[in-house]
């Protein structure tokens, strides 16, 4: 099932959490909404299952306008944040509820609703504590019987309000693959929730980044982190290394600092944004880059060493980092205070009087 | 390692090592329990050493006079009613308190708490005046042939009115910790109103409901000041218990007062201690069985 939401606004008293939101959810695909808090994420999901009333525009599902029906009627799971389980049943009541609370021409008998709870715990692999209580679970165990108890009556649209957010690192990683692989075998389309960006790029088909209520680029993870629309993107998903500085004769300058730019451009003011591992780092400047830094941490973490760099004679609002792997590491040695040069290889340049970001490569010319 | 070892050391043998991070403890607890024995434990128990110096006969003797035995049928069954009727009321008090907006909001809430702070011989006065047959409520009721001063509807509403907000400040923090997430879960699953308050909020509520409901009816077995100026208090039809005890007092027989309130004594503790345990299992189930 599509959905289509066209021009979707919504304030609460004075704060305007979404604005003019145009977008389609296509069929049978993950999709993430992802943004800092207070980016109208959450309310978005919240008016597509009907929680939130939006004050204007119009929500469709498969082209059928849902804009003015109830959560009861619209036919999506939805699973909290916090779970929500009710904690006075065991948790195959929970699961039931969705089966039992439907009008009696429509309730499937008891036998049919026990076969179907049975079958629902087997699919999140907790038949074993159908006769617990949601306060006996660890956090990953009520998320997954607050999912088992959205799909109840087959939703074909799952609706999820950062799924993971209140559980630690390695059960959160798991759960992810999990729904993943429960979402490739049954086919729905689901939106989920996040703030996380490793958890939407991990997980999701399309990622809708969002920022003050408004939709700020909808593209595929890879695309997304590749070649984002804007500074914002750029920021969100992930380390940033910048230089802010002006381009004159294609040299973008501040301080001594400076790169030389491998395409024409414009004079300017502008920002060179680079990842991480987009960046080398040498004893000696390049033809095309003289970046100076004094090395002002090394980070031992897990496959990588991550360097952070303090700019030597110019400036930048944050620290670089760059990750070196073990064996460059323990081929040079370096050491706090070491002075060293970063020399680009893909770079992002936003140029202050064009709307469009540039993607710029040096491979060629340093080849 | 050594040095660090070295360095907690020292300390004077002999000197227990408090482990409690609060201070205060010993104190503080020594004064509560004084207080606790001089206030409750010592009343109640020369209540209960008074009573069993009259000897059993004699004790059955005075619980079981007719006038006594009419007036504890009075008193119970106008509490039931009064308990019942605050268990409803006080829910939906505390549902509005709780769940709405409006203006004037605040004062509502400080209002709730009123019949706590009045003298209960005020409330009782101001009841009996207001449904009197030429009083304010008294005069419509009678069009419809219902008398509610001097009468045992009179006793339950006296009693009602004083224990209020003994449900609705109970009721009233459950609701508020109640998540919304939980209802809206229940709709998006397709449960009707009625369906999401039946049996999501008020297995929830029930036990808080319970409390206030059982307190309620505690409070009420022993009002008097609120009751005796609205029941008319004529012998066998609207004389509660507690002015038994004071028409036995009046007649210099202590024994006698004392073996009645010692039976009210007892009900009630034997009902807050009932209400306690089922509580407490109730809840147990509801946190998973840790307590």
């Amino acid at each position: 099932m599509t959905i289509e939401i066209d021009g979707i606004n919504k304030s609460f008293g004075q704060f305007q959490a979404l604005r003019d939101i145009d977008l389609a959810i296509p069929d049978g695909q993950l999709t993430a909404l992802l943004g800092p808090s207070g980016s109208g994420k959450t309310t978005l999901l919240r008016s597509i299952a009907g929680l939130e009333n939006p004050d204007r525009g119009r929500i469709l599902f498969s082209g059928e306008d849902v804009t003015g029906l109830h959560v009861r009627e619209r036919r999506v799971g939805f699973v909290f944040q916090h779970y929500a389980l009710f904690r006075h049943m065991t948790v195959s009541e929970n699961v039931a509820f969705g089966l039992k609370v439907m009008p009696r021409r429509e309730r499937p008998s008891k036998r049919e609703i026990r076969r179907r709870v049975r079958e629902l715990l087997e699919m999140v692999q907790l038949d074993h504590l159908a006769g617990r209580y949601p306060a006996q679970l660890s956090g990953g165990q009520k998320q997954r019987i607050a999912l088992a108890r959205a799909m109840a009556k087959r939703p074909e649209i799952l609706l999820l309000d950062e799924p993971f957010g209140a559980l630690d690192a390695k059960v959160r990683k798991e759960l992810r693959r999990w729904l993943r692989s429960l979402h490739d075998e049954l086919h729905f389309t689901s939106v989920f929730v996040t703030h996380d960006q490793e958890e939407a790029l991990e997980l999701s088909d399309q990622v809708v980044v969002m920022r003050q209520g408004r939709v700020e680029q909808v593209d595929s993870p890879l695309a997304l982190y590749s070649q984002p629309d804007s500074r914002f993107v750029f920021n969100f998903l992930g380390q940033v290394n910048a230089l802010s500085g002006a381009i004159s004769g294609g040299v973008l300058r501040q301080g001594e600092a400076w790169v030389r730019l491998p395409e024409s451009c414009d004079d300017d003011d502008a920002e060179l944004y680079l990842r991480p591992h987009e960046v080398r780092l040498t004893q000696e400047p390049s033809r095309d880059a003289h970046l100076p830094f004094r090395i002002e941490a090394i980070n031992v973490i897990g496959a990588e060493v991550r360097v952070e760099l303090r700019p030597d004679g110019w400036e930048s609002e944050e620290l670089w980092e760059v990750g070196i792997t073990h064996s460059a590491f323990n081929a040079r040695q370096p050491r706090r205070g070491d002075r060293c040069y970063a020399v680009p290889d893909v770079g992002h340049l936003f140029c202050d009087h064009l709307s469009e970001p540039k993607t710029l490569s040096w491979y060629e010319s340093a080849g | 390692m050594a040095d660090t070892d070295q360095s907690v050391r020292p300390r004077r043998a002999g000197v227990p090592v408090s482990r409690r991070v609060l201070p205060g403890f010993g104190l503080s607890l020594g004064v509560t329990l004084f207080f606790i024995s001089l206030v409750l434990l010592l009343p109640i128990s020369g209540l209960v050493i008074h009573t069993a110096g009259m000897g059993w006969e004699q004790f059955w003797f005075v619980v079981t006079d007719p006038r006594v035995v009419a007036s504890f049928k009075v008193t119970v069954l106008a509490a039931l009613a009064a308990s019942l009727f605050n268990c409803v009321f006080g829910l939906l008090m505390a549902w509005v308190l709780v769940r709405y907006e409006f203006p004037g909001k605040r004062l509502l809430d400080a209002i709730m708490d009123l019949p706590f702070a009045l003298p209960t011989a005020v409330a009782g006065i101001t009841l009996a005046t207001l449904f009197a047959e030429s009083g304010w409520y008294g005069r419509v009721l009678a069009e419809f042939g219902i008398e509610v001063a001097y009468t045992p509807l009179g006793i339950v509403v006296a009693m009602a009115f004083t224990s209020v907000p003994f449900v609705v400040r109970t009721v009233q923090p459950v609701l508020e910790e109640l998540p919304p997430e939980d209802e809206e879960a229940a709709v998006s699953l397709g449960a009707s109103d009625w369906t999401v308050f039946r049996r999501i909020l008020f297995p929830v509520l029930w036990p808080a409901l319970v409390t206030g409901g059982g307190l309620s009816f505690a409070r009420s077995l022993g009002e008097y000041g609120a009751v005796v100026f609205i029941a008319g208090n004529s012998p066998y039809v609207s004389e509660v218990i507690s002015l038994m005890i004071f028409v036995r007092l009046e007649e210099y027989d202590f024994a006698a007062a004392s073996a009645i309130a010692s039976v009210v004594m007892g009900v009630s503790l034997l009902l807050l201690l009932a209400i306690n345990v089922w509580q407490g299992r109730y809840l147990k189930r509801l946190h998973g069985g840790r307590g």
